[in-house]
């Protein structure tokens, strides 16, 4: 396995790319997760039907559609807004995903039982404390399952990003491919760095689930 | 050159975005048809009583789900040709598709079998029914419909990954629409209506899927 040593130093450059890219898409997606839930339960219809046309959208046409659109028509006239790449990666991804986000987060703060509300609400507590102290702990609960898995979505959707210009992993490993042709190892070593990010996502996440469920009786499966 | 939505020019370019787009839903329906036997068959290998089998399924299935679809054509495309396996760009892209989604709809499918109560294995046990007749009279009539409208979720997110094929030069729509503006610089309408084709053909999909969860819904 002589190749792997030249492989994986430029392999792992790109892959430091891709974790940038992800974790502040992630970010950024979480903000628009609580945004959009925000506007789609407000008691302006004006504002809620903002947020509804916020993640239908986003939802419902294509992740690199709107990484071209960004891309390719922001920066042309009538917007004249030219972002770099970077930006517009992670602008798409946080965007697209946070609309996926918003959904899991709207369910997840239903299922919240109405009683806790009312107690909240009867012991006299503030609505931001309500939220912070009563709510969303409860509300993460459900939410945290799902949201891993669209964590694993959007590192698996940073891939798209190779083809706006962004060289992340993706992406060097098509110029390796061309510059060596080694395509086999290349594309299985890329493959394996992919997978290997997630089962750490996956890890991480769990640690959190640990945590936000502790002292709850988990309702077994099956 | 008017700075905003062409009309005009929209419509010239029409024609040619709705070809493309016929050509995105045969992807679709094509690698949706293979993904849902495929991933039945790899729901049912999962659950096999031989222990490598359903352990060398299960880290497919999950190799598959947490690895890009973009990096898997292109192994399809790339790498498969140098075992002696050439296809078309097309053929590589609806094959590369239609296993990563049959990866998703055979957790789909395991839940659904999960689903089925313990005695109606055990009454075709008592039967004596073969495990042919077991799956297709018994359990798989109970296993799928519950899951109609999570399977139903998985073609339209299917129908949205198609783009990612424009990589491999599979000219469906979203290449269509970018070979456009490469050549009149005009990226606005040919884009933007592209994701309006999108949002159309999912919703089409997704009421065409609460349609058919509302004719299959158990008695």
């Amino acid at each position: 396995m002589g190749d792997l040593h030249e492989l994986l130093p430029l392999l792992m450059k790109g892959t430091l790319v891709t974790v940038e890219i992800a974790v502040f898409a992630i970010l950024l997606a979480i903000v628009m997760a609580g945004v959009g839930a925000v506007l789609r339960t407000s008691a302006w219809r004006v504002l809620r039907w903002t947020g509804n046309v916020y993640v239908e959208v986003f939802r419902g046409t294509s992740l690199l559609v709107q990484l071209f659109w960004l891309f390719f028509v922001l920066p042309l006239p009538p917007f004249n807004l030219a972002l770099t790449p970077f930006t517009v990666a992670i602008v798409g991804l946080g965007l697209h995903y946070g609309a996926y986000g918003s959904e899991i987060l709207r369910g997840a703060l239903r299922s919240v039982p109405g009683g806790q509300y009312e107690a909240a609400l009867a012991l006299n507590m503030p609505a931001s404390t309500r939220m912070r102290r009563i709510v969303l702990p409860q509300a993460m609960i459900n939410a945290l399952p799902p949201a891993t898995n669209l964590m694993i979505e959007l590192l698996k959707g940073t891939s798209l990003v190779s083809l706006i210009t962004l060289s992340d992993l993706t992406f060097r490993a098509r110029q390796l491919d061309e510059a060596t042709f080694k395509t086999a190892e290349i594309f299985a070593l890329t493959l394996a760095i992919y997978f290997v990010l997630a089962q750490i996502v996956v890890a991480v996440m769990r640690h959190f689930e640990r945590r936000v469920s502790h002292g709850i009786v988990q309702r077994t499966v099956k | 050159m008017s700075s905003l939505f062409d009309v005009q020019y929209a419509l010239h370019i029409l024609p040619d975005l709705l070809r493309a787009s016929m050509y995105t839903i045969g992807i679709t329906l094509v690698g949706f048809a293979i993904a849902l036997v495929l991933g039945l068959v790899l729901a049912i290998l999962r659950r096999s009583a031989i222990m490598p089998v359903s352990r060398v399924t299960g880290f497919f299935v999950e190799f598959i789900r947490s690895t890009p679809l973009l990096i898997q054509v292109y192994v399809l495309f790339y790498v498969a040709p140098l075992y002696g396996l050439t296809m078309s760009a097309l053929t590589a892209g609806t094959i590369g598709i239609a296993v990563h989604y049959a990866c998703y709809v055979s957790e789909v499918y395991r839940a659904g079998l999960n689903g089925v109560a313990r005695g109606q294995w055990e009454a075709a046990c008592a039967l004596s029914l073969s495990p042919w007749r077991t799956y297709s009279g018994v359990i798989l009539p109970q296993a799928i419909r519950p899951v109609i409208p999570a399977l139903g979720n998985y073609l339209v997110a299917m129908f949205k990954d198609t783009p990612v094929l424009s990589a491999i030069t599979v000219v469906e729509l979203m290449q269509q629409a970018k070979n456009i503006g490469s050549e009149t610089f005009r990226y606005l309408e040919p884009i933007t209506m592209t994701g309006l084709f999108f949002l159309l053909i999912s919703v089409t999909f997704a009421s065409g899927v609460r349609h058919l969860e509302h004719r299959v819904r158990l008695p």
